[in-house]
């Protein structure tokens, strides 16, 4: 199909972005890399009569190491972000996570910024922000604020960004001493979205995980964090009857939906066996040994 | 490779520029396609063109109450509206029923829907404006109002007298019952040592070709000339339905197929929103495009498959095959295609289930049902993927109980070469088969003894693969059986006109139709051959009403065997006549000359006689120089239809092998092997591309591809994101070989192959699946066999 | 306040297969749509306008994208090559023309609908990882749908050329 009608505006600087969002509210759409909006319109599921146009907004752009941080523009491009050396070396489980991030035409043009603020629960950066506990950098007319990415997803499609606002960056801190990175997504076609997926983070040492993070993504209408099961890895040493634990105590941390491609029992069969292959790829890394 | 040692039919002294039969030649119609100069429907812009959107029913079923188009007649770009009472002024009505096949019915259909809507997705009004965009916003100003009625969703209650009849004068939701029958099945069963059986389901598919549905119109008032370029794999067919159905006089009704983006038997039906928008430019005398866009393709397109078979095998105690019984039944959409009926399908499951084999007495019933769905129709293979499921799926479960290897299972029980020509019951006949050397071909290609040796001790490393193999039989080059007796309006026969050019070239005109399988490539390389021309100095003209003799396009694999065996006469009888004139230019016989590689040349010396330019320049520009008795007749057409069978039987056996992750259900395609027998091979590097295209959708089939409906009748999958088609990231190569077993219905002795790899690959990764599942206790029996139908035949969900 | 009014037509300025181009364009339309419609440049095809089947891949900027994911207005001062200038001129017209020739030999295209978009997406592939393997180039070119080939022959064209492009054997 076609576009709708809309109009369109392209401002020359954050503040007058901000400015437009909030002139604007609801009736407007912010265009970063268009590969969500822009589908969306041309199938007519989106209707707003403003498009406020971010490309090419300096200030939103880059990938730096400022301090203990790496930060990432928010409109910094996938394919950007995947053959950065910043990236590979300060959020390396970015690195991993962006070969599956649908295909080299879409990540040519889609933005780290915008797969965030989309949100959409089967989407994989989220789940990496998550897991990795980045902060966001979020402007308004009050000025900026930051917010975990563990407090920014709410729901489908749904975030902690007020009418107003728009992201500015991703700050992430870096690797710790013996940190491991895995990430594992289960998919029908490669490049599709998840069926189920797993980014995760841990100290490694020997057969010992600790300081695990375990995001689940396309199982519930966010990024989820897998505590209960995560508690459980935690103690003493990874055993075959460990893991088994784990993916029982599973239950208590996901819950999913039935839905016209896959039933309930089906997603956490497959988040079962993601929690166990992703314990397996952290003990040898499959993953990415990233420190001394 | 060339082909000339596999007994290809044509003679040696025919074949001058022997390497073009049987010589795999790239295309030459293929580099425009390279370059982005293809010449599809939407990159025709005639001046003043007019886009055509449609407003679709939303509703399975539902009954119009308001219509009011005002507001969008007057949004802004908008020249017309359409409605359905006004298309029923201007179109007959067309009702798609195979008066051969007894009993069949369906209910008259116009283009537009006019009191009730009958499934989601059917067309209510076209919009017609200047650009596609100020269409679509005038889509959202008609205001319509609707009366939902209950719809009919399921074929196995659409029989039940309390469902819903959708057309109520025809008495109940069936479109027609076949029962085909040979020897005593109940008496098979009853003696039988081993009964096996299944209940089948096949998921409904959609051709998704990646061009969509195009076409555009140009009635010129003036001279009452309607052109149309339509994305068509049938112009003559077209031609002939328009011209019926708008009451125009055929021979002002041009129909130019010009590139097509893909077919597979979709694009052979007649569609509503096409034929609107046919009218909106006869009514306007203005040219006006209609071009599906992916969202309406899911529930415009007319979709396939859909089966449930129960099937069941009777076996004596060696393990012969006494009887096989199938019950198929296949929900259809509100009316039965036009003009090729929706029964295709179930004519062939019904002929066909086990029909490689020895397969004793049989009986098999078909029953198509009316649904508030999709219109269905014809899609690559027709109904063959399904009988060879059935069959093949049959097969294994019968060599698993007897504790046979599936692949000697199959050999013992092959139907005995001797018994060639055989007619089975519903009228096919087996002409000769190479089934025994088509397995021992296939076994060895893929080192089938090293592949089940190395089964068990994987198995026990926790690593599931299966072997699934699929014999298979499969039309081609179809008679009048199919469609002429039934009353439809399309070609069985085929022509091929040459034109000797005034430089010695030949222009071929053929009644085939080029979708990228090769149809160019196949006339060019027959008349290379036949007429002594070298291939670049050959031209050939498809796809033009005008401009070609009549015949039948492209489906039911019948354009090389058909069309080429017309090319192949027609070239004979040129090169007749160009000798026959340089035999009277030089006061000799025509048997002492020849022609090779555009000249005319002594037989036996091969000497220099004269160019073909000579013979052309003489018998156009310098008739001076021609006797006075003797008129050369340097354009001649010949026609070919196959009438021995109702079609001529191919065989093949396909091979696929698996590995299943047992904890996810997700299935990896490893290998397929394909050996096909397609008789005479014009080009092999395009037959066996045919195949491999062929094979893929078939596994797009066995683990990817279904449209889900909900109870209510929404297509809930109606998005390239969400309906699974094949990519390359899952897909495996493909080793293709074959055996040759010509035809003797022509001379040319080519049977067709471009549905053969969907006649097999669904049923070889079924039954792989079914290998690995096996010493697991689990099978499926439906496919897609999607990871969570697999999970839940493991018992690892519920 | 000078604040700039939202447009629905804008006018720019890009450069198609090396040839500068300047119109006004209304906002709404696609970068796909303004090739074809409004510079006659057919070879960028339409076969879902979601993103999904890649048959509308161009160059933008010397990297591949969707051209149904981009407006017309989104292009103002970029460098856009389409199948009809990729092998003519510019960075990389011999690795087109490698794999045009490829794909020609193996009849690696048959309805030719794909078949632009698959040059250019392989082409991107060639160029930044001659070296790929099999596998490496049936996962890049996962993003382009093609139902008439089964996707072997066009693997076997790309990985002839990056071959021949690597220098060295198997």
């Amino acid at each position: 199909m076609k576009a709708p009608a809309f109009s369109y505006l392209r401002p020359e600087s954050v503040s007058q972005a901000i400015d437009f969002i909030e002139f604007y509210g609801d009736d407007a759409r912010l265009l970063a890399g268009g590969q969500s909006l822009l589908a969306a319109l041309n199938m007519r599921l989106a209707a707003p009569s403003v498009l406020i146009d971010l490309n090419g907004l300096p200030e939103l752009g880059g990938i730096s190491v400022q301090g203990d941080k790496l930060v990432i523009g928010a409109l910094t491009r996938h394919a950007e972000i995947e053959c950065s050396p910043l990236v590979a070396q300060h959020a390396p489980l970015l690195s991993l996570a962006m070969p599956h991030v649908a295909h080299a035409a879409i990540r040519n043009r889609g933005t780290i910024g915008g797969s965030i603020a989309f949100a959409d629960p089967a989407a994989e950066l989220p789940a990496c922000c998550v897991a990795l506990d980045a902060v966001f950098v979020v402007a308004g007319r009050g000025g900026e604020r930051r917010v975990r990415a563990r407090d920014f997803f709410l729901g489908l499609y749904d975030t902690a960004l007020q009418t107003g606002e728009m992201l500015l960056a991703a700050e992430f801190s870096g690797v710790r001493t013996s940190e491991r990175v895995a990430f594992r997504e289960l998919a029908r076609r490669h490049g599709d979205y998840a069926i189920a997926g797993l980014a995760a983070r841990a100290t490694v040492n020997g057969n010992a995980l600790r300081d695990v993070d375990f995001a689940f993504f396309a199982v519930d209408t966010k990024p989820v964090l897998a505590t209960h099961a995560v508690a459980i890895l935690e103690q003493g040493t990874v055993t075959p009857e460990r893991v088994q634990l784990a993916q029982q105590a599973l239950a208590q941390d996901l819950a999913p939906q039935d839905d016209v491609h896959y039933s309930s029992a089906m997603r956490m069969q497959l988040a079962r066996v993601l929690l166990a292959r992703a314990v397996g790829d952290l003990l040898q890394p499959a993953g990415v040994q990233v420190s001394q | 490779m060339p082909q000339e040692s596999r007994g290809a039919a044509v003679s040696a002294a025919d074949r001058r520029d022997g390497n073009t039969i049987g010589a795999s030649l790239p295309r030459t119609n293929a580099l425009r396609l390279l370059a982005g100069r293809g010449q599809y429907v939407d990159d025709i812009n005639p001046p003043r063109c007019l886009h055509a959107v449609v407003l679709r029913s939303p509703y399975a079923h539902a009954r119009i109450t308001r219509l009011d188009v005002a507001a969008a007649a007057a949004a802004p770009g908008v020249v017309r509206v359409l409605t359905g009472r006004e298309v029923v002024a201007l179109c007959d009505p067309y009702v798609g029923v195979l008066q051969h096949v007894p009993g069949m019915q369906s209910a008259p259909q116009w283009p537009l829907a006019v009191e009730r809507a009958c499934w989601q997705g059917e067309p209510v009004a076209l919009v017609a404006a200047a650009t596609r965009a100020e269409a679509e916003d005038a889509l959202a100003l008609i205001e319509i109002e609707w009366d939902e009625l209950p719809a009919v969703t399921d074929a196995e209650s659409a029989l039940d007298p309390a469902t819903p009849v959708i057309h109520l004068e025809l008495g109940s939701n069936l479109c027609f019952e076949r029962v085909v029958e040979a020897g005593d099945v109940a008496a098979a069963f009853a003696q039988a040592a081993h009964v096996v059986e299944a209940e089948f389901v096949t998921g409904r598919h959609t051709a998704v070709t990646l061009e969509p549905r195009s076409l555009l119109a140009d009635f010129n008032a003036a001279d009452g000339q309607l052109t149309v370029w339509h994305s068509t794999q049938v112009p003559y067919m077209m031609q002939w339905i328009i011209a019926r159905h708008f009451r125009l006089p055929e021979t002002q009704v041009r129909v130019i197929a010009p590139d097509i983006g893909g077919g597979f038997g979709m694009k052979i039906h007649i569609y509503g929103d096409e034929m609107a928008a046919v009218a909106a430019s006869l009514v306007l005398g203005r040219p006006v495009k209609f071009v599906a866009d992916r969202l309406e393709s899911f529930v415009g397109d007319f979709h396939a498959r859909g089966h449930r078979v129960r099937a069941r095998m009777a076996l004596s105690k060696d393990g012969e095959i006494l009887g096989v019984e199938a019950d198929d039944l296949y929900g259809i959409g509100a009316y039965s295609g036009y003009p090729r009926g929706s029964a295709n399908e179930g004519l062939q499951v019904s002929n066909l289930v086990c029909a490689a084999y020895r397969r004793g007495a049989y009986r098999a019933v078909t029953r198509a049902v009316f649904q508030n769905k999709a219109m269905y129709g014809q899609y690559r293979a027709v109904g063959h993927p399904v009988a060879c499921l059935v069959s093949e799926g049959l097969m294994d479960l019968a060599a698993a109980k007897l504790d046979v290897d599936p692949a000697e299972f199959r050999r013992r029980n092959y139907i005995s070469p001797e018994s060639y020509p055989l007619k089975l019951a519903g009228g096919p006949v087996l002409e000769k088969l190479s089934q025994h050397e088509a397995l021992e071909q296939l076994l060895q290609m893929m080192d089938y003894r090293g592949l089940r040796a190395e089964q068990l001790p994987l198995r026990k490393q926790g690593i599931h693969r299966g072997i699934g193999l699929a014999s298979f039989v499969e039309n081609s080059n179809p008679s009048a059986a199919t469609y002429g007796q039934g009353g439809v309006s399309i070609a069985s026969q085929d022509s091929c006109t040459l034109k000797l050019t005034a430089t010695g070239g030949i222009v071929a005109a053929s009644s085939i139709t080029e979708c990228g399988q090769g149809g160019y490539a196949v006339i060019q390389q027959v008349v290379a051959a036949v007429c002594g021309v070298p291939f670049a100095q050959i031209k050939v003209v498809l796809g033009d009403t005008e401009t070609t003799p009549v015949g039948g396009g492209v489906w039911g694999s019948r354009g090389t065997g058909i069309c080429g065996e017309a090319a192949l006469q027609a070239g004979k009888a040129l090169k007749a006549n160009i000798l026959a004139f340089v035999a009277r230019l030089k006061e000799s016989e025509a048997s002492l000359y020849d022609i090779r590689d555009g000249h005319v040349i002594d037989a036996s010396t091969a000497a220099l006689v004269m160019s073909l330019e000579d013979v052309a320049r003489t018998a156009y520009f310098r008739t001076d120089q021609v006797p006075k008795d003797f008129q050369p007749e340097l354009t001649v057409t010949r026609s070919y239809a196959q009438k021995t069978w109702n079609g001529a039987y191919t065989n093949g056996i396909q091979a696929s092998y698996v590995e299943i992750d047992i904890d996810t259900g997700f299935v990896k395609l490893l290998g397929h092997w394909v050996v096909d027998d397609c008789g005479t091979i014009i080009n092999p590097l395009l037959v066996d591309e045919q195949i491999r295209g062929a094979c893929v959708q078939g596994m797009g089939a066995a683990l990817f591809e279904q449209c889900l409906y909900s109870d209510e009748g929404q297509l809930l999958n109606g998005s390239l994101m969400d309906y699974l088609v094949p990519m390359a990231g899952e897909m495996p190569d493909i080793a293709v070989g074959h055996t040759c077993t010509p035809t003797a219905t022509s001379e040319l002795g080519a049977k067709g192959a471009g549905e053969a790899g969907t006649a097999g690959a669904s049923a070889a990764v079924l039954n792989a699946v079914n290998d690995a599942l096996r010493p697991l206790g689990a099978s499926v029996a439906e496919i897609p066999a999607t990871p969570e139908r697999i999970l839940r035949a493991l018992g690892r969900i519920d | 306040m000078s604040s700039p009014q939202p447009v629905t037509e804008a006018d720019i300025a890009l450069a198609v297969n090396g040839e500068n181009v300047a119109r006004r364009v209304p906002v709404r339309q696609n970068l796909a749509d303004f090739l074809r419609d409004t510079l006659g440049l057919t070879g960028t095809h339409v076969g879902c306008e979601h993103g999904v089947c890649g048959a509308c891949t161009v160059r933008c900027n010397g990297a591949i994208v969707r051209a149904c994911l981009m407006l017309a207005v989104q292009a103002d001062g970029a460098e856009i090559v389409t199948i009809e200038g990729a092998a003519v001129e510019g960075d990389n017209a011999d690795v087109m023309a490698d794999l045009q020739r490829e794909f020609h030999q193996r009849n690696a295209l048959q309805c030719g609908f794909c078949t632009p978009a698959m040059l250019l997406t392989a082409a991107e592939l060639i160029t930044v990882r001659p070296q790929a393997s099999r596998d490496e180039i049936r996962t890049h070119l996962s993003g382009n749908y093609c139902r008439c080939t089964g996707y072997q022959s066009i693997v076997d064209a790309v990985e002839a050329v990056c071959r021949k492009r690597a220098g060295a054997q198997p």
